[in-house]
C-alpha cells in the first residue's frame, strides 16, 4: 500500500493509499453512482480519458470475471472508492479486483471521502484530476494539470476504435453463444461500442459487421447491410467530425440506430447542436420516460455530453426519450426517415434492462424497411 | 393518471398489536398512509386495536376506530362509515387476512367497497403457495422442489416423493412464519408438519426441498397502474437460508451478487409483481442463490408493505409506505416527487453511498425454558439498524446499538476460554450470538474458509470480521510499544466502527478521558446524509448517520443556515428507545414522537436520535432533524458535539436514553424535565424509600441488600412473600416473587449478573391486593392526574402484563381522591417537570406507593387514547417551559367510556414456555377495548388480543385450593350464561356441593388418562380458567396452558381475570356490540393544548 494523492483541477485534493500500481495517471474525473457492475464500467471504452470514482464505498466485493467484460481491454485512466475488497466472493469470480487492476496497470486509489468528492464534483462541474503516488507537491501538481487536454473538443474516438473491420463471434472476440442463422446484417460504426450492445443484436438474429470508425460510406455499404448502427463511445461528440458527415449520407438510406455517442452525433447530423453537461450521468438509476411506448424505464446512463433540446429542428425530429431528473434529451426519432437514437444505454452492462425492447424496436425497423 | 375521483372514503386496516413478526412498521407505514391519503383529500377510516400507535392518533385520520381487527367488527364499522375503498396493504399479514375474509363473505361486496392495491385475486395469487408456484412456473423462474399438503397423510407422501431429510415446511398465511421449521428426520418432520397444519389459517403446508445454507436476497418492489416498476432496495442477510429474515444480520445493499446477478434477480421481480398483478404499492420478494453455482430460485412474495420495507425506506430515504398510498389512489411514480431532492420524481431507482446494517434483538432471557436455536420462525422482539461507509463500521455499529451490553464486536467472552467444540457448535447452528463466535473463532485460530464451511455465511463477511480483528490487534500491539496510538491509526479505527469503549479499554482508561484526547488529537465524528441519491442532487431533508470521513454535512447546513441569516430556532433534542424489546416498544417512541410535534409546532428545531428502523420516530417527517445513530454516550454526544441542542429530553425513551441522563449532565449537557437527581432519587430504592416515608404514605416494607446472608435475615424479618429484583431494570427484568428462603437463594445465584455491583432490592409482598396505575404531569408548581388505571389482575403481575380499566371501577371515590393527593404530593416533592408515573397497591382502605417512574410510562399512549388528552405533547411543552396553567385541563374528569388495556403475549414462539403471568414482564404488545360499559370492553380487548371470549359453548375451570371458595359464585354466572362447566375432580367437587353442575374430567397425568388434553386439542374447550396456586406452578396443568395456547383456546389464570371474562362474556351475549371512533368519543371535549401567549420557539427552554 503506498499513499497517494488525488488532486483536482481546482486545487482541491484528497489524500489515500494506491493499493494497486505506483506511478501517475490524468484524465476528466467523473462519479457513477451504480453500486455494481464495476468491471464492465471498467471495459467500457467510453471512459477513455476519464478517471471514474465510485459512489458506492465497497468496490471489488465479488471479484472479477471472464464474461462481463465490456471490451478487451481496461478504458478507465484511474479508479477511485472507499475501500476495495481483499477477499472477493463469488461462484464465477477468477480474480480479485485489485489483481485485476494491477495486472492492468490501472492506478487505483481507496480511502478518501468519495462522498465530499462527489458532492464537490456536483456542486463544481467535472474537472482535471491526477492521481499520484510520487508528486505530493501542490505547485507541481497544478502545473501537470493544465498538461492534460480538455475533454471539450477532444476526439477520443480514434483511439478506441477498431483498427480493422470485423464480424462479431466469427472474430471470437468473446465468448457468444449465436442462436440459429442470422437473420439481418448490421453495420456497426464502432467508436468504442460495448460487447453487450454485439451480445443482443446477435441474439436478436443479426450479423453484425463492425466497421472502424472513419470506414467509408461506400465501405459500409458494401456488405448490403440491412441496417446501421452508431456506437457509444469516448469523448465529445462535435469533435468526431468525420463520423458525423458520414452518417449524413446514411438518413433515408439505411435505417440507423444510435447509442449514447452514437446518438449524439445523429443528432449534429441530424442539425442539432450538443454541449457539456455540468457532471454528466453516470449511473444505473435514471428514469427515461418514452412518449412512444408510454413507459418509463430505469436506465443506465454513461455520457458528458447531451444534445441540445432546442436545437433541434422540430419538424424533422422529436424527442422521443426525455430524462424524467433533469429534462435533457434522451432520445430522438426522425419523423420522415427510420433513425432513431438514445442517450442512455438499452444494453444496459451494468445496469437495468427496462430499456432492451429498443433493440426489438431498430430489428422492426429493418424488417419494414426490408419490405 | 391524476388521483381518482371515483373514491372519497377510504378504509385503512392497522395490524393490532405488537407481536413478533408484526411490530411498529406497520404503525410506521400506516401512519405515512394515512397522512398521504388526508393530504389528497380523502376521508379515511382508521381502525387498530394498539391505542400506543401514532396511526391511532385521532388528528391522523377522519374517523379512529381503535376497535377489534376481525372481519366482525370490521363490518360494523364498514356498515356505519360505508366507505368507498378499503387499502389492506398497509397493516401487516393481519391487514390482508381480514381483507381476504371481508372479500370472501361478499362483505365487501355488499357495501361496494373497492379494494386497492392488491385484490383478493392478487393476494390469494401470492400467498396461497399452490397459486404462488403456478405463477412463477409459468414465468419461468425457478422455485425449490415442493409439494403441498392439507392433512398428514398428504404431508408423509410428498416427504417421500421429495426424497430424503431435511425438508422445509412453511404454513399458508400465517405471519412471521409460526408453526414452520425445518425437520431433519422423520420424527421432526411428525411434529413439525401437524404444527404447521394447525397454524395456517387455511390448513395448508408446503413441504420443500431444503435450501438451507443458501444466499438469502430481497428486493423491496414498487408498481405503479401504469405498469412502470422500481427496486427500492435490495437487501442480503448475512445469515444464509434457514434462519427467518426477520431473525437474520441483514445488510443493504446486496454486497456479494455481480451486476448480472442482480439484474436477473431484478428482472425476476419485474416479472414477479406482473404476473402476481399487484396492481399498485409495495411488495417484498424473496431469493435464495446456490453460492456453488448461482442457481437462483424465488422464495416467497409478500404483495404489501413489510418489516423489510420500513427497513428499506429507513435504508434508503425512499419512503414506500407514503408513496404505496398516493399509487393506490391513482398516481404514477412520475407524477409523485422525491421529497428529499425535490426536483426528481419516485420513479427511479435509490443508489446508496454507504452501508447498512440491521441486527435483530432477541429477548430468550425472558423465556428461559425455551431453546435458543433460530429457524425458519421468527423469535426476533425488535431490530436495530445502522450505517456506516464500510460495513466493519456499520456492523460495529449495530452490535453497539442493539444495546445487549457489546460495546461493538467486542470481547464479551475470552475465546481462550471457549472449548472449541461450542466454537464449532455456535457456527453450525443459528444462534443469538454466532456473530460473536465467528470472531472467536478466527482469534482461536480457525480460518476464514473453515468458518465458512460451517456456518455457510458467506466469507466476504468473515473477512471484514477477520479485519476488525487484525485492528485490534495492531491497536493493542502499537500501544503496548509506544504508549500511545498514532492519529492515522486512530483515525482508521474509527472507521473500523471501533467504539470509544472498545477503544478506552485498549488504552487502559476511561470512555471520557479517551473522547477528550480523541477530540484533542482532531478526530471527529462526521455526519452526511441519506439522500436517496448518492450526491448526485441536492438533498433538502436533514437525514443524517455519522462516520469518520473529511466532510460534515450537519456542518454545512447549519453554515448554510447561518448565512442566510434566518433566526436561528431554539433546539431541543429527543433521545428515542432504540430496539423494540419486551418492556420498551412502541409505547416510547410514541411519546418521542409527541414530544417532536409538539415542540415543532411552537417552533423549535427538533433533533430526534434514535436506531429502530420499524418505527415512525425515525420517519424523516417526524421531526426537524434525523440522526439514525445508536443510543450510546458516545453517538449521542458525537450529536451534541455538532448541534449544541438547547435541551435534550431523556425522559421519553424507556430505560435506554434515562440510562445515559447521569453521564450526559456530567459532560455539560443541559437535560430539560425531571432533573437527574430527582429521576435517581426515584430509582435509587434506599433514597426513594426514605423520601416516600418523609410524605407519610405507606410503601411495602423493602430493603436493598448485597449479600445472600443480608437476604435471608431481611426476608425473615419482613416475612414471606417477598418480591425479589435486581435495581435499575425496566420490564420487570428478572424480578420474581418468592415464598421462602431456598427461592430467594436461587434468585441471588442467578440474579448476579443482572445489575452487576448493584445491590438487590427486597420488598415485602402485598397479596390480593388491587394495582393501580397513575399517569401525571407536573410542571413542579401543579400536577395534573391524567389517567387512573385499575388492574385486573392482582398486584404481583407486571403492569406491563396486566389487564386494566381506565377509569376503576372497583375502587372508592375516597380512595381515588387519595391515588390523586399522593400523585400530587410525590410529584410537587420530587419536583417533577414532565412525566410520571406511580404504582400504587391498595387493599382495603390501605394505599401502598410500589414504584415512582418520573419518566414517560408504557401507558401514556393508552391514558391519551381513553381520555383524549395528549398527555405527552402537553408534558414535553412543559419541559420546554410552559406551566400548566396555560393549558386548558383543569381537573382531571373520568371519561363517561370505559376503556380496557389487555396485553399481548408472545408464548406461541416459544414452546415449553409456561405461560403463567409474574413480575417479570413478557407481553410484546397491547390492546385497546373501548365500550360503554365494562364488560363490553373487556370483551372487545379480548377479541383485539386474539383472545375471543365465547358466547357459548365449554369452559373448564381448575383453580388452587385458597380460591376455590371464590370460584362458587363465578361458576355460577358461568352457568347462568348457559355455558357448560367442566372441572377436575378437586375443583367439581367444590362446585357440586354449592349445586352446580359440573362434568368431572380427569386430569392430565392421573392415570396417564389425558381426557382435558384431548378436549382441548380437538377444539371442544372454548375458555379455559386455570388459577395455579403461587408457590409452584403445577407441572401437571402446565401442559393444559401450553396445550391452550397452542390451540387458540383463551387461557385465563388469575380469578380477577375470570370475574372480567365472565362479565365480557355477558356482555357479548346480551348486547349488540357497536363501534365508536375516538373523535366521536371526544366530541365533548374541548381543545387542550391553550396557548401560552409568551411562548415562542426562541424562549428560553426551562432551567435545570
Amino acid at each position: 500500500m503506498k499513499k497517494a494523492i488525488l488532486y483536482l483541477e481546482d486545487g482541491t485534493s484528497f489524500v489515500g493509499q494506491s493499493l494497486t500500481v505506483i506511478g501517475e495517471t490524468a484524465g476528466e474525473i467523473v462519479f457513477n453512482t451504480a453500486m455494481s457492475g464495476y468491471q464492465e464500467i471498467l471495459t467500457d471504452p467510453s471512459y477513455s480519458g476519464q478517471i471514474v470514482t465510485m459512489t458506492y464505498p465497497l468496490i471489488g466485493n465479488y471479484g472479477v470475471n471472464e464474461q462481463d467484460i465490456e471490451s478487451a481491454g481496461v478504458h478507465v485512466k484511474g479508479f477511485v472508492a472507499k475501500e476495495f475488497c481483499r477477499r472477493h466472493s463469488n461462484f464465477r469470480a477468477t480474480k480479485s479486483l485489485i489483481q485485476y487492476l494491477e495486472d492492468n496497470n490501472i492506478i487505483a486509489i481507496e480511502g478518501i471521502d468519495t462522498r465530499a468528492l462527489t458532492r464537490h464534483l456536483r456542486l463544481f462541474g467535472a474537472m482535471k484530476a491526477i492521481i499520484s503516488t510520487k508528486d505530493f507537491d501542490p505547485e507541481s501538481l497544478a502545473k501537470k494539470i493544465k498538461e492534460v487536454p480538455l475533454m471539450e473538443g477532444a476526439d477520443w474516438v480514434k483511439e478506441v476504435t477498431t483498427k480493422e473491420k470485423y464480424i462479431w463471434a466469427e472474430e471470437g472476440k468473446c465468448p457468444v453463444v449465436k442462436s440459429g442463422k442470422s437473420k439481418y446484417k448490421v453495420a456497426a460504426i464502432d467508436c468504442g461500442i460495448k460487447f453487450n450492445i454485439l451480445r443482443i443484436l446477435t441474439e436478436l438474429g443479426c450479423e453484425v459487421h463492425v466497421f472502424p470508425a472513419n470506414a467509408e460510406y461506400n465501405e459500409i455499404m458494401s456488405v448490403n447491410p440491412d441496417g446501421l448502427f452508431v456506437s457509444n463511445g469516448p469523448g465529445d461528440p462535435s469533435a468526431v467530425t468525420y463520423v458525423i458527415e458520414n452518417l449524413k449520407k446514411f438518413f433515408g438510406v439505411l435505417p440507423v440506430f444510435g447509442i449514447c455517442l452514437g446518438h449524439q452525433m445523429i443528432g449534429l447530423a441530424l442539425g442539432g447542436k450538443t454541449y457539456k453537461l455540468k457532471f454528466g450521468h453516470h449511473g444505473a438509476n435514471h428514469p427515461v420516460k418514452d412518449f412512444v411506448y408510454d413507459r418509463i424505464g430505469i436506465t443506465s446512463q454513461n455520457h458528458g455530453f447531451c444534445v441540445d433540446i432546442d436545437s433541434l429542428n422540430k419538424d424533422d425530429v422529436e424527442v422521443f426519450n426525455l430524462n424524467l431528473n433533469d429534462k435533457t434529451v434522451e432520445g430522438i426519432r426522425h419523423r420522415k426517415y427510420p433513425v432513431v437514437s438514445v442517450q442512455h444505454h438499452p444494453e444496459a452492462a451494468p445496469g437495468p434492462h427496462d430499456a432492451q425492447y429498443l433493440f426489438g424496436h431498430f430489428i422492426e425497423m429493418m424488417e419494414k424497411n426490408r419490405k | 393518471m391524476p388521483k381518482r375521483t371515483d373514491i372519497h372514503k377510504i378504509l385503512l386496516l392497522g395490524s393490532g398489536p405488537i407481536v413478533i413478526g408484526q411490530a411498529c412498521e406497520f404503525d410506521y407505514s400506516g401512519t405515512q398512509a394515512c397522512k398521504a391519503l388526508k393530504e389528497e383529500g380523502y376521508e379515511v377510516v382508521l381502525v387498530n386495536s394498539n391505542p400506543a400507535t401514532i396511526m391511532t392518533d385521532p388528528e391522523i385520520s377522519d374517523h379512529t376506530y381503535i376497535e377489534p381487527l376481525t372481519p366482525q367488527f370490521v363490518e360494523y364499522i364498514i356498515e356505519k362509515e360505508r366507505p368507498d375503498a378499503i387499502l389492506p396493504t398497509l397493516g401487516g399479514q393481519t391487514a390482508l387476512n381480514i381483507a381476504m375474509k371481508l372479500s370472501e363473505a361478499g362483505v365487501l361486496e355488499k357495501y361496494n367497497v373497492k379494494m386497492l392495491g392488491a385484490d383478493c385475486d392478487v393476494i390469494k395469487k401470492a400467498e396461497d403457495r399452490g397459486c404462488f408456484k403456478e405463477a412463477v412456473l409459468k414465468i419461468g423462474l425457478d422455485l425449490p422442489e415442493s409439494k403441498c399438503a392439507h392433512n398428514m397423510e398428504e404431508a408423509r407422501a410428498a416427504a417421500e416423493q421429495l426424497g430424503g431429510y431435511p425438508l422445509v415446511v412453511r404454513p399458508a398465511f400465517t405471519l412471521g412464519g409460526t408453526g414452520g421449521g425445518i425437520a431433519r428426520n422423520k420424527e421432526d418432520f411428525e411434529k413439525i408438519a401437524a404444527l404447521g397444519i394447525e397454524s395456517s389459517m387455511i390448513h395448508e403446508i408446503l413441504i420443500e426441498e431444503s435450501i438451507e445454507g443458501w444466499k438469502e436476497y430481497e428486493l423491496e418492489v414498487m408498481r405503479d397502474n401504469k405498469d412502470n416498476v422500481v427496486i427500492v432496495c435490495s437487501i442480503e442477510n448475512l445469515d444464509p437460508m434457514g434462519t427467518h429474515t426477520g431473525d437474520s444480520i441483514t445488510v443493504a445493499p446486496a454486497q456479494t451478487l455481480s451486476d448480472v446477478e442482480y439484474q436477473k434477480m431484478r428482472d425476476a421481480s419485474l416479472a414477479l409483481i406482473r404476473e402476481i398483478g399487484v396492481e399498485t404499492g409495495g411488495s417484498n420478494i424473496q431469493f435464495a442463490v446456490n453460492p456453488d453455482d448461482g442457481r437462483m430460485v424465488v422464495i416467497e412474495m409478500n404483495p404489501r408493505v413489510s418489516r423489510s420495507s420500513a427497513l428499506a425506506s429507513k435504508a434508503t430515504g425512499f419512503p414506500i409506505a407514503k408513496f404505496a398510498a398516493k399509487l393506490a389512489v391513482g398516481y404514477s411514480l412520475d407524477e409523485i416527487r422525491n421529497d428529499i431532492t425535490r426536483e426528481t420524481p419516485a420513479s427511479f431507482e435509490p443508489t446508496i453511498d454507504y452501508c447498512v446494517v440491521k441486527a435483530p434483538r432477541f429477548t430468550f432471557e425472558k423465556f428461559p425454558k425455551t431453546d435458543h436455536i433460530l429457524g425458519v420462525q421468527m423469535k426476533s422482539v425488535g431490530e436495530t439498524m445502522s450505517i456506516g461507509r464500510t460495513f466493519k463500521e456499520a456492523l460495529q455499529k449495530a452490535l453497539r446499538g442493539l444495546e445487549i451490553g457489546h460495546t461493538g464486536l467486542d470481547n464479551k467472552l475470552d475465546y481462550k476460554k471457549i472449548p472449541k467444540e461450542k466454537i464449532i457448535h455456535r457456527l453450525k447452528e443459528p444462534n443469538a450470538s454466532r456473530i460473536f463466535y465467528i470472531k472467536y473463532a478466527l482469534q482461536a485460530g480457525m480460518t476464514a474458509e473453515e468458518i465458512t464451511e460451517l456456518s455457510k455465511i458467506d466469507i466476504w463477511y468473515i473477512e471484514h470480521i477477520e479485519q476488525i480483528i487484525e485492528m485490534e490487534k495492531e491497536l493493542v500491539k502499537v500501544f503496548n510499544e509506544k504508549k500511545e496510538i498514532p492519529r492515522e491509526l486512530m483515525k482508521k479505527a474509527k472507521q473500523y466502527g471501533f467504539s470509544d469503549q472498545q477503544l478506552s479499554q485498549i488504552m487502559g482508561c476511561s470512555e471520557v478521558e479517551f473522547r477528550k484526547s480523541r477530540k484533542e488529537m482532531g478526530i471527529v465524528a462526521t455526519f452526511k446524509v441519506v439522500d436517496t441519491c448518492a450526491g448526485e442532487f441536492e438533498a433538502y431533508t436533514p437525514y443524517y448517520y455519522s462516520t469518520y470521513e473529511d466532510e460534515d454535512e450537519a456542518v454545512i447546513k447549519d453554515r448554510e443556515l447561518t448565512a442566510q441569516a434566518k433566526s436561528p430556532r431554539k433546539k431541543i433534542m429527543i433521545l428515542g428507545g432504540g430496539p423494540n424489546r419486551i418492556g420498551q416498544g412502541i409505547e416510547f417512541d410514541y411519546c418521542c414522537c409527541h414530544a417532536a410535534f409538539a415542540l415543532k409546532e411552537i417552533g423549535y428545531e427538533t433533533i430526534m436520535v434514535n436506531s429502530n428502523p420499524e418505527t415512525v420516530s425515525t420517519d424523516y417527517d417526524t421531526s426537524d432533524r434525523l440522526y439514525f445513530e445508536p443510543l450510546t454516550f458516545e453517538d449521542v454526544m458525537n450529536i451534541i458535539d455538532v448541534e449544541k441542542p438547547d435541551g435534550v429530553i431523556v425522559q421519553y425513551g424507556g430505560q435506554t436514553p434515562l440510562n445515559l441522563a447521569h453521564p450526559l449532565k456530567e459532560a455539560g449537557v443541559h437535560i430539560i424535565g425531571t432533573t437527574v437527581d430527582s429521576i435517581d432519587l426515584a430509582e435509587n430504592r434506599e433514597r426513594f424509600s426514605a423520601f416516600i416515608s418523609k410524605l407519610d404514605i405507606l410503601q411495602p416494607e423493602n430493603a436493598s441488600i448485597f449479600s445472600s446472608e443480608d437476604a435471608v435475615d431481611t426476608a425473615g424479618r419482613i416475612g414471606y412473600p417477598v418480591l425479589a429484583r435486581p435495581s435499575y431494570v425496566l420490564g420487570g427484568r428478572a424480578m420474581k416473587i418468592v415464598y421462602d428462603k431456598e427461592a430467594l437463594l436461587s434468585f441471588i445465584d442467578e440474579a448476579k449478573d443482572v445489575s452487576e455491583g448493584k445491590p438487590i432490592l427486597i420488598d415485602k409482598f402485598i397479596e390480593d391486593a388491587i394495582e393501580v396505575d397513575v399517569d401525571a404531569i407536573s410542571d413542579g408548581e401543579n400536577v395534573y392526574v391524567a389517567g387512573i388505571m385499575e388492574h385486573i389482575e392482582n398486584a404481583g403481575i407486571h403492569s406491563g402484563d396486566s389487564a386494566c380499566v381506565l377509569p376503576p371501577h372497583t375502587i372508592s371515590d375516597t380512595l381515588i381522591e387519595k391515588i390523586k393527593k399522593y400523585t400530587t404530593d410525590i410529584a410537587i416533592r420530587l419536583k417533577v417537570v414532565g412525566l410520571l408515573n406511580i404504582q400504587f397497591a391498595v387493599k382495603g382502605e390501605k394505599i401502598y406507593v410500589l414504584e415512582v417512574n418520573p419518566r414517560a410510562s408504557r401507558t401514556v399512549p393508552f391514558v391519551s387514547k381513553a381520555t383524549g388528552v395528549p398527555v405527552a405533547k402537553i408534558a414535553a411543552l412543559i419541559m420546554a417551559g410552559r406551566k400548566l396553567e396555560s393549558f386548558n385541563l383543569g381537573q382531571y374528569i373520568e371519561p363517561e367510556h370505559i376503556s380496557v388495556k389487555e396485553s399481548v403475549l408472545p408464548f406461541s414462539r416459544f414452546s415449553g414456555v409456561d405461560i403463567v403471568l409474574g413480575p417479570e414482564m413478557k407481553s410484546t404488545g397491547e390492546v385497546m377495548g373501548v365500550a360503554s360499559s365494562f364488560g363490553e370492553a373487556f370483551f372487545k380487548a379480548q377479541a383485539c388480543a386474539n383472545q375471543p371470549l365465547p358466547r357459548e359453548g365449554v369452559v373448564f375451570v381448575s383453580v388452587k385450593e385458597s380460591d376455590k371458595r371464590n370460584l362458587v359464585f363465578l361458576a355460577k354466572k358461568i352457568v347462568d350464561l348457559n355455558l357448560n362447566i367442566v372441572a377436575t375432580r378437586g375443583t367439581a367437587k367444590v362446585l357440586t356441593s354449592n349445586g352446580i353442575n359440573v362434568k368431572i374430567v380427569e386430569k392430565h397425568g392421573k392415570d396417564k388418562s389425558n381426557e382435558l388434553l384431548k378436549m382441548i386439542q380437538g377444539n371442544k374447550i372454548n375458555l379455559v380458567i386455570n388459577i395455579p396456586s403461587g408457590e409452584k406452578s403445577q407441572s401437571d396443568m402446565r401442559t393444559i396452558r401450553a396445550a391452550a395456547i397452542l390451540h387458540n383456546v383463551p387461557c385465563i389464570t388469575t380469578l380477577q381475570g375470570a370475574w372480567a371474562a365472565v362479565n365480557g362474556i355477558e356482555a357479548g351475549k346480551i348486547k349488540k356490540l357497536t363501534v365508536n371512533s375516538l373523535q366521536r368519543y371526544y366530541l365533548q371535549q374541548k381543545e387542550f393544548m391553550g396557548q401560552d401567549s409568551q411562548e415562542t420557539g426562541s424562549k428560553r427552554t426551562g432551567e435545570e
